[in-house]
């Protein structure tokens, strides 16, 4: 039993985890007939919460609520992950990104995250703020102004070859790199 | 019947997320930096495998689970929409260090400060519901 837990709580290699994520395609078009894609779950909650208040806004969210039960899933899925298949050690980055982060001044790898920056206790602090709350503005935000997320834009959009998915992920890494190589190296140090 | 099938592949990929190490700030930073395969790899072998399956499906005319053609709309072709979206949310991606699905599951593994960052992108979309008219698409 021991030997089972050890060896299911450690973490998958890119080529376990990336055709396993891959299969949520067929499964949704399959079981659900419906596209992968998690972003949506936002706009259902608008739908849900605030209705007819914006045309945008007015559809019928029920006939989507599987996605907000796929989210709730989520949650569900990441707990018991966390709980019982885990092993809490630090995450095996490379060493060029362990030198990266401590240039930035992160000292603590030891979590999925870095614990001085993401944490109740942090919000005291401006650039937790803006990461939290400016970052997830803009992850809804651009995630609906794009039509799509990393699921529905570069895993399923780009499984069917859709021109707007790859100018979507461009998109991405074009915001990606900004925070990377321009706002954190501010922020941080 | 719909909502059961969306629980339980929910639980499927927040199980995957957290094993995956995707949900991990540091891991989408060291991808932005080039600095490692890992991400590059997961997403890369996830299309392909995305991409067969579709390809499989289309070939076979398989029928969905309630009988009905499997439909597979395009995008809309919106590209300006799609760059200046998709940059905007790239810099969200790269602050929270997670997009939407690892955020969802970083507050069910325990960082729970990022409920506060899915509030916050629920907003971001109800704003766009607002300005969208206004927006080039």
């Amino acid at each position: 039993m021991n030997a089972f837990v050890e060896w299911a709580s450690q973490p998958w290699p890119w080529y376990i985890a990336g055709p396993i994520i891959g299969l949520m395609v067929p499964l949704h078009l399959l079981l659900l007939n419906r596209t992968f894609g998690v972003s949506s779950s936002f706009r259902h909650t608008c739908a849900a919460l605030v209705p007819n208040s914006l045309p945008f806004f007015d559809y019928d969210w029920k006939a989507e609520s599987w996605n907000l039960l796929f989210v709730l899933g989520i949650m569900i899925g990441a707990f018991l992950a966390a709980a019982f298949f885990s092993t809490g050690e630090a995450i095996a980055l490379s060493d060029a990104a362990v030198a990266r982060m401590q240039e930035l001044g992160l000292t603590d790898l030891s979590g999925q995250h870095p614990k001085e920056l993401f944490g109740w206790n942090q919000l005291t602090q401006g650039k937790t703020l803006l990461m939290v709350l400016g970052g997830g503005f803009l992850v809804g935000f651009g995630t609906r102004y794009a039509g799509g997320c990393t699921s529905g834009h570069a895993i399923m959009g780009l499984s069917h070859f859709q021109w707007p998915s790859l100018i979507a992920v461009l998109g991405f890494f074009t915001g990606g790199l900004l925070v990377s190589w321009g706002l954190l190296p501010l922020l941080l140090s | 019947m719909k909502n059961v099938i969306g629980l339980v592949l929910g639980v499927a990929f927040g199980l995957i997320l957290v094993k995956a190490e995707v949900l991990s700030w540091f891991r989408i930073q060291e991808m932005f930096a080039f600095q490692s395969f890992h991400m590059y790899g997961i997403i890369g072998s996830a299309v392909v495998v995305g991409a067969l399956s579709v390809f499989i499906i289309r070939r076979s005319g398989a029928k969905s689970l309630d009988g009905n053609p499997i439909e597979l709309k395009d995008k809309a072709p919106n590209h300006i929409a799609a760059y200046a979206g998709g940059t905007l949310f790239g810099l969200g991606w790269a602050m929270t260090g997670a997009c939407p699905g690892p955020l969802y599951a970083l507050v069910g593994s325990g960082t729970t400060v990022m409920l506060l960052a899915i509030l916050s992108g629920i907003l971001g979309v109800y704003v766009y519901g607002a300005v969208r008219d206004r927006l080039p698409h």
